[in-house]
């Protein structure tokens, strides 16, 4: 689980650290992905795996062109960075209740679900479904293969030139428009993902959302607002503490999550990398 | 009298020592001036006596009283306005009541509104900028906006000014009525604490100068004394 | 003040007022319950974001806290609905959010912007799922029933708590503990400077506009008679004030006024017939009022009546 918290925490900290849009309507893109999944495999029989590769970019688009047209406008008009920051984060609340509806009304408040990949391995002699184990898989892999993107490439570079200052990169030659919008694209491709993901695991509803935003929210504030790296190991914490709390009773996992939260708020706001 | 003193303070970020070991005072009527190179730490000395910061080390006394530790709104009630470097003002709220914010709850008895008003009003007008009362303030000029600032600083009836780059953005015309401004500050009996890096200024209107570099004092004298200091020279020249 | 000689101005209004007041006090006399009991709901909202408004509007504050303190409320009158005379639990539903609201305000308002907004939407889900878990490991079922009251006190409470509440925010809009607010929201560094106490001023605002939105859930709950976490700390309670306050506009004291009443009665429309479309039109309203009309309806309005009567004021004014 905390493989994909970690997914979804970076995809977050990369709109927020990046563009500085908090955006809350990211659960609404990881409902999206699980439901797509949800259909595509249902109705046209489609692997979840090969969901991976049809949801990720197709969300990706949506939210570059989101980015590009909704927060860009806002940027330009916003007077200063905080307006901005609230404007984008009403902004993002609105997204969200359309996106959520939107879903509401395609596929109805009924809890959907569909198995695959049940049976169970046996590692080291504990049990463990196969369906987790794929996540888990892919998750770390996909947190690898970007992290390697974020270091290596150029893209990545100047992804990471254009958070730490976003002015000097402009003058360097990147186009911080267009970087923005791919970051805010990328972070729709990670809640894909985790999205894809989820739902060969769990069951789901257009309203569940909220939850995991919430999840990651508080991901990349541990990992350290600002910090791709922090989101992620941030991911992994929280799931690990997730998986303990659980193992003792269920219904405080949420707790413990908000708990640590606003111990965290209260005595390290910047996290565990933060700036 | 000693209106302000510095004894051992030390300002640390994380492990960059910001103020070293600073240690000051600023006699009661003296207009005294701070200079030093960029990032030397003077407005961190500012924030941490006006207590927008608090001190890693050391102690700030005004009037003999402790006031390091204490929140900047109990400072401003004790008697100590600053301006800031980049005028933080209530862009939002017309200039008079800017002014008469400041009037309201920056004192330590409590002034009725009415009175309040009229002490805004002559403020504005001491400041020169009775005229454009009713304007936002986001919508001055900056020449205004640091008189605005000025204005609102004086409403907290303060007996310590710290005036932080007054001078800088304006022009020749400007700061020429700044300095006119500055004189009647100080003939009303208020202590000034200067940031400059104007030199004319600094040199025209303060007694004493202390200069600042990396955190530490690295001199301190009448302007003719620091004008011919041979370590200020070379700290401004290296620049 | 500007608000002062506004009011001089406007004896005109003060009358309108007052009529108003009249017929919405009168209306159940004549209007079946129907109606009346959605009145009730749209009046609800109105209280709830006036109450926001109060803290949130001047300081710039967003607070996603109002669903806690309305579920707060909701909550107070089904425990203690039995026990107290219905004008003592509203008044305490309203206490105990108060003090919920001043201890949280201590803890976080020192939180900036992102973080505060964060944290408060943290506060309201920590409650829900909190008692979600006591009430199903220590209560063996989950939810409560709550004593009934007749629509017409339901409609009449919710109406005094409702003009309460709009007094408050007039007082406090014209004193001088409101330019201290508007002070915070436009430069809190700068208002700490010139003596304002920041900490003690939003810590004793954000409980004013909490005691009002508790003292609504006390009242509701009589009205929907079974609440469970679910319902009485939906977030939808945070999320719909600080859009009918921005729809509103929050720089005038009738925007919130004018941004629920509207959109609480688009809600009682469609809410049975289409309840997913108005959600979704919330959503679209959301994002156009952000992009195009900042200040909400009554920046619009404002901006018409200032065309308008340019020509009088060129002499006075400027």
């Amino acid at each position: 689980m905390g493989g994909i918290y970690a997914l979804i925490a970076v995809g977050l900290g990369l709109q927020y650290g990046v563009g500085r849009v908090l955006n809350v309507s990211h659960g609404e893109f990881i409902m999206l992905g699980a439901f797509a999944t949800w259909t595509l495999y249902t109705v046209f029989g489609i692997s979840p795996l090969i969901s991976l590769v049809i949801c990720g970019p197709v969300l990706f688009v949506l939210g570059f062109i989101i980015h590009r047209t909704l927060f860009q406008y806002l940027r330009g008009k916003s007077e200063s960075i905080g307006a901005f920051a609230d404007n984008s984060l009403l902004a993002s609340f609105g997204l969200l209740f359309i996106i959520q509806n939107v879903a509401l009304l395609i596929w109805k408040a009924d809890i959907r679900g569909y198995s695959y990949l049940e049976s169970s391995v046996s590692i080291f002699g504990a049990l463990f479904a196969a369906h987790r184990l794929v996540a888990l898989l892919f998750a770390v892999g996909i947190s690898l293969v970007f992290y390697y993107f974020l270091t290596r490439t150029r893209l990545g570079k100047a992804i990471r030139a254009a958070a730490e200052d976003p002015e000097t990169a402009q003058v360097m030659g990147v186009n911080i428009h267009r970087v923005l919008a791919i970051c805010f694209g990328l972070g729709a491709l990670m809640a894909a993902f985790a999205g894809v993901l989820i739902s060969m695991m769990y069951e789901m509803q257009p309203t569940m959302g909220l939850e995991y935003t919430i999840i990651a929210i508080i991901v990349v504030v541990l990992g350290g607002l600002g910090s791709i790296t922090g989101s992620l190991i941030g991911g992994f914490i929280l799931g690990l503490i997730g998986s303990i709390v659980t193992y003792f009773d269920p219904g405080l996992s949420l707790i413990a999550y908000y708990v640590m939260f606003i111990l965290l708020l209260l005595v390290r706001p910047t996290g565990i990398f933060g700036k | 009298m000693r209106i302000l003193e510095g004894e051992g303070v030390r300002k640390y970020f994380g492990g960059l020592a910001a103020l070293h070991n600073v240690n000051f005072n600023i006699n009661q009527g003296e207009a005294v001036g701070l200079i030093g190179p960029n990032g030397a730490g003077k407005t961190t000395l500012f924030n941490l006596i006006s207590g927008s910061l608090p001190a890693t080390a050391g102690e700030i006394r005004y009037k003999g009283k402790k006031i390091t530790g204490l929140k900047p709104y109990q400072i401003c009630k004790k008697g100590v306005a600053r301006t800031f470097q980049s005028a933080q003002l209530f862009a939002g709220l017309t200039v008079f009541e800017n002014a008469l914010a400041a009037s309201l709850f920056g004192k330590k008895r409590a002034i009725s509104v009415p009175d309040a008003e009229k002490e805004a009003k002559e403020l504005l007008e001491f400041v020169g900028l009775s005229t454009v009362g009713a304007v936002l303030a986001r919508d001055l000029p900056v020449a205004n906006q640091k008189r605005l600032e000025v204005a609102r600083a004086l409403a907290t009836k303060p007996e310590l000014l710290l005036f932080d780059e007054v001078m800088a953005g304006l022009n020749p015309t400007e700061m020429a009525q700044a300095m006119e401004l500055i004189t009647k500050i100080r003939n009303k009996g208020i202590t000034l604490f200067m940031i400059e890096h104007v030199m004319k200024a600094i040199m025209k209107v303060c007694d004493r100068i202390i200069v600042l570099h990396h955190g530490s004092k690295i001199a301190e004298g009448t302007p003719e004394e620091i004008a011919t200091n041979r370590t200020v020279v070379e700290v401004y020249l290296g620049e | 003040m500007d608000i002062v000689r506004v009011v001089y101005k406007r004896p005109f209004t003060l009358g309108l007022l007052f009529l108003v007041l009249i017929l919405l006090a009168t209306i159940p006399l004549y209007v079946p319950p129907y109606p009346v009991i959605s009145l009730t709901s749209v009046i609800m909202y109105i209280v709830i974001t006036v109450g926001w408004a109060i803290f949130s509007g001047p300081t710039r504050y967003i607070s996603l806290a109002s669903a806690a303190f309305f579920g707060v409320g909701i909550y107070v009158s089904a425990i203690l609905g039995q026990i107290l005379p219905l004008p003592v639990l509203i008044t305490f539903g309203g206490l105990v959010s108060f003090i919920l609201a001043l201890f949280i305000g201590l803890l976080t308002l020192r939180l900036k912007g992102m973080y505060f907004i964060i944290f408060t939407f943290g506060i309201s889900e920590l409650i829900r799922h909190f008692l979600l878990w006591w009430e199903t490991n220590f209560m063996g079922t989950v939810g409560r029933w709550v004593v009934a009251v007749d629509h017409t006190t339901v409609y009449y409470i919710m109406l005094i708590i409702s003009v309460i509440a709009l007094l408050t925010t007039y007082l406090i809009r014209r004193s001088k503990f409101g330019l201290a607010l508007r002070s915070i929201g436009e430069n809190e560094e700068a208002a700490t400077h010139i003596g304002i106490n920041v900490t003690i001023l939003k810590t004793i605002t954000f409980a004013i506009s909490a005691f009002f939105m508790g003292a609504a859930g006390a009242i509701m709950a009589t009205r929907w008679t079974y609440i469970d976490p679910k319902i009485a700390f939906n977030p939808l309670f945070s999320f719909m004030p600080v859009l009918m306050a921005i729809f509103g506009g929050v720089g005038q004291l009738y925007g919130p006024v004018l941004g629920a009443a509207l959109l609480a009665y688009l809600e009682e429309l469609l809410i049975t017939e289409l309840p997913y479309y108005y959600m979704l039109l919330f959503g679209t309203i959301l994002i156009i009022v952000i992009l195009f009309l900042p200040s909400g309806l009554a920046g619009l309005i404002e901006k018409w009546r200032k065309r308008g009567s340019e020509g009088q004021y060129a002499n006075t004014r400027r």
